[in-house]
């Protein structure tokens, strides 16, 4: 059954981005969609995180911790990488403190 | 394929393909503790190269949800690189052929659009192909060690690391909510209703699938009539 979904999951992306450089090739001008599609990156990325990311550990504090390190350097725009480490370490350190 | 350009786009990808490995290292981890086995895990990331969508995908497994959910949510999440695959279009050389635009649609990432796009000089196959490669490998890669070494790691280096592509997450919407506020509304009204879907006991029928779904939809909605961006507001 997994592969059903990896298989759909699959096709659905390749077909969302072969298109546009294939066969449909016109701009989008309308205003409206072009907005919509500019803030779905944060939107989803955003719903996805909250609140899942506060049950992803072992406690809900040292979650809270990893959110904290996350957003502090993310506000000082540090890299992906640096960010997501300072996460994880922060949650690190919180546990075994704890 | 031109030996030099396909050079040029091998070097661009190295720092891709670094980032990549380490990113979807805790995906693994995520993919092998929600039920996938090492290879499921590390062919979701060749089949797929997304970030956000294959995150969202797991959890529809995990979750056992419908196809059409996972069809929906694949389609909402990944929406915007049919934008980036666009405006690709419009910047590839000409001796690009159809079949070539086939192959290189399988890999536009975010990351490797942007280095493309950035591109000085005409946007050859051969750039593009040697740009997407090692990302490729780094992403699937990492994928697999991150699968492998899930089963070996101790509890505490697990519950550590699944906070690694939240992270990711909030590192890419954050800075862009600092420098535009109606990126952070919008990010906050997500936020919220996420909550509120997860919370109140009268939605606990919601599935995690659907619940990204809406999400997404109803505060991008409320983006798009509230702060319609400029023509060249949203920086893509």
């Amino acid at each position: 059954m997994a592969y059903l979904y990896m298989a759909m999951m699959a096709l659905v992306t390749y077909l969302i981005r072969v298109i546009p450089l294939t066969f449909f090739r016109k701009k989008i001008e309308n205003p409206y969609i072009q907005s919509f599609l500019y803030y779905v990156p944060y939107t989803c990325l955003t719903a996805m995180t909250f609140p899942a990311i506060f049950y992803a550990t072992n406690s809900v504090v040292s979650a809270l911790a990893g959110v904290l390190a996350a957003v502090i350097l993310a506000f000082y725009n540090k890299s992906l990488v640096t960010v997501a480490a300072a996460a994880c370490i922060a949650v690190f350190f919180t546990e075994h403190f704890l | 394929m031109r030996r030099q350009e396909f050079q040029y786009g091998l070097r661009d990808g190295v720092p891709i393909a670094a980032g990549y490995f380490s990113v979807s290292f805790s995906f693994g981890i995520m993919a092998l503790g929600g039920g996938l086995s090492i290879f499921q895990a590390a062919l979701t990331s060749l089949t797929n190269m997304t970030s956000a969508g294959q995150f969202a995908g797991l959890q529809i497994i995990i979750a056992g949800g419908t196809l059409l959910e996972m069809a929906a949510t694949q389609l909402i999440i990944n929406l915007r690189y049919a934008l980036m695959s666009l405006s690709l279009s419009q910047k590839l050389s000409k001796d690009v052929t159809l079949w070539q635009r086939f192959v290189i649609a399988f890999a536009n990432t975010d990351e490797i659009f942007a280095v493309a796009m950035s591109h000085q000089r005409e946007l050859t196959f051969s750039y593009i192909i040697g740009l997407q490669i090692l990302p490729i490998v780094g992403w699937t890669a990492g994928t697999a060690c991150g699968a492998a070494a899930g089963s070996m790691l101790p509890a505490a280096v697990n519950s550590a690391l699944s906070v690694a592509l939240y992270g990711m997450f909030l590192a890419v919407v954050i800075p862009a909510a600092k420098k535009a506020r109606p990126v952070l509304i919008t990010a906050l009204l997500a936020a919220a209703l996420s909550c509120i879907l997860y919370y109140v006991p009268w939605f606990s029928g919601v599935s995690a699938g659907m619940s990204i779904i809406l999400c997404t939809v109803v505060a991008s909605l409320f983006g798009a009539v509230v702060f319609p961006v400029s023509e060249e507001g949203g920086d893509k």
